[in-house]
């Protein structure tokens, strides 16, 4: 432990209203803490900046799956074990609830935050690529009210985000209008548990009449944040599906994804995976034919 | 330094009370300020699972919670698995079928199988390989750890496991 306790202030309100009058009183002077799984590991290493905190584990207002007809609503302080253990999830956001299962392991999986781990930014967030195929909502709190902007457009650069210095990041809303389509959902890393990705891709896809009349790519670790691959995406729309078709694709993707080397692989590495995953996905969307 | 307001939690069924920084981690207060040093420190970063402890029933990683954030909960550690003087069966478990070699990582292990336990009575070797996926062994290659959840699952068919009330 090469951290000091002794400076960091840290208290817990205990409810959101209190949290929010914080943070608008002193923006920027508080750093909320939910699960600790970050947090607290930059605390142990002795590099944690934040001086201030405030806690949010054990507020209820956060902690909730909520589901309607055509829409689930994640509060931010839901736990990955809580949406593991949801079977509304399970059944309508299958690469959401598998994504879930694969961040860290069961002790990490009973603290850390659906919000947590978008808010830290990682570009290798395990649960952001299910997010953006999922066309997720982003809605954001402050003592101002609500307001909710596409998940896709939350991630600005490398650990920046589109929230002001007052806000807290409330909940994700999910649409349900993706259940019947094709879903895939492939991390690949060094090892089953515990591991961080090297490349991770969603996608969710429609095809009608032979043709890609939707198609929606999330990836992580392709860019300095997890971000929809929009240019390949548009290489793939109103296409038939064939070796033309996967091979255009293919190309676009080897222009879109921008990788880095970093301790965990090389950017040309990820790249080459990419293709890989993208193969895959494309390839067995054209054996299994048509539906939704 | 003791101007550190009352942080109240239950241990292992004893209801205890430190004041300390709210920023120290709940491994450390457990080690440094309860004296229950079955918990161990690997790696600080919940990456070893050696901290393992359960809070209000859930498994979690002692060195990544505050322990501001234990507040009000039930923390059960490796001392409060046995009970009366007599072993948890998966003590006995891992002690009959070498589980343990250095014992490092041992107290992690206990609880991360107690936890699985608790909401899995008979886990397949799948259910406990990810079960205990969180806890890093350097000893045993895990093989004789698996073979001791399952021989303490046998027992449990025999004689089912109780949790001591704290623990629920």
């Amino acid at each position: 432990m090469r951290g000091n306790p002794d400076a960091h202030e840290l208290i817990a309100p205990g409810n959101l209203d209190s949290v929010l009058e914080l943070l608008a009183k002193e923006p920027s002077e508080w750093t909320p803490i939910a699960g600790g799984t970050e947090i607290m590991v930059a605390h142990a290493a002795g590099r944690l900046g934040a001086k201030k905190l405030v806690s949010l584990w054990g507020i209820d207002e956060l902690r909730f799956i909520k589901e309607k007809e055509a829409s689930i609503t994640i509060g931010a302080g839901a736990t990955f074990r809580d949406l593991r253990a949801h079977p509304g999830i399970g059944v309508k956001l299958p690469l959401l609830a598998m994504a879930a299962s694969w961040i860290g392991c069961i002790a990490n999986q009973s603290r850390a935050t659906l919000g947590g781990n978008l808010v830290n930014g990682s570009p290798a967030a395990d649960s952001s690529p299910a997010l953006l195929v999922y066309d997720a909502e982003i809605e954001l709190a402050s003592v101002r009210g609500r307001r909710r902007i596409p998940y896709s457009a939350f991630h600005t650069g490398y650990k920046r985000n589109a929230m002001l210095p007052d806000e807290l990041l409330f909940a994700v809303h999910l649409p349900l209008r993706f259940a019947e389509q094709r879903h895939y959902l492939r991390k690949v890393g060094t090892r089953r548990a515990m591991a961080i990705s090297k490349v991770a891709l969603a996608a969710t896809a429609w095809l009608e009449d032979g043709l890609i009349r939707e198609v929606r790519l999330g990836a992580a670790s392709l860019a300095p944040f997890p971000m929809r691959l929009v240019e390949t995406e548009v290489a793939l729309l109103g296409r038939a599906l064939n070796a033309e078709s996967i091979q255009l694709a293919c190309a676009a993707l080897q222009k879109e994804a921008k990788p880095i080397d970093d301790i965990r692989s090389t950017g040309a590495y990820r790249k080459r995976v990419a293709i890989n995953l993208l193969t895959e996905f494309l390839t067995a969307l054209a054996t299994e034919g048509q539906g939704r | 330094m003791s101007t550190f307001p009352a942080i109240r939690f239950n241990v292992n069924g004893e209801d205890r009370e430190v004041r300390v920084a709210p920023m120290k981690r709940l491994l450390d207060v457990l080690r440094e300020d309860l004296g229950l040093t079955g918990s161990k420190e690997g790696c600080g970063e919940g990456e070893c699972g050696s901290c393992s402890v359960r809070m209000n029933g859930e498994l979690v990683n002692s060195c990544l919670v505050p322990v501001l954030q234990a507040e009000g909960a039930s923390v059960q550690t490796v001392e409060g698995l046995a009970a009366a003087g007599k072993m948890h069966p998966l003590q006995e478990a891992f002690l009959q079928c070498g589980g343990a070699q250095c014992g490092i990582c041992t107290p992690g292990m206990l609880m991360a199988a107690t936890q699985l336990l608790s909401v899995n009575a008979h886990p397949t070797m799948t259910e406990i390989r990810e079960g205990l996926a969180g806890n890093l062994c350097r000893c045993t290659g895990f093989t004789r750890i698996f073979e001791s959840v399952i021989a303490a699952t046998a027992k449990n068919r025999e004689e089912r496991i109780e949790e001591p009330a704290h623990a629920r």
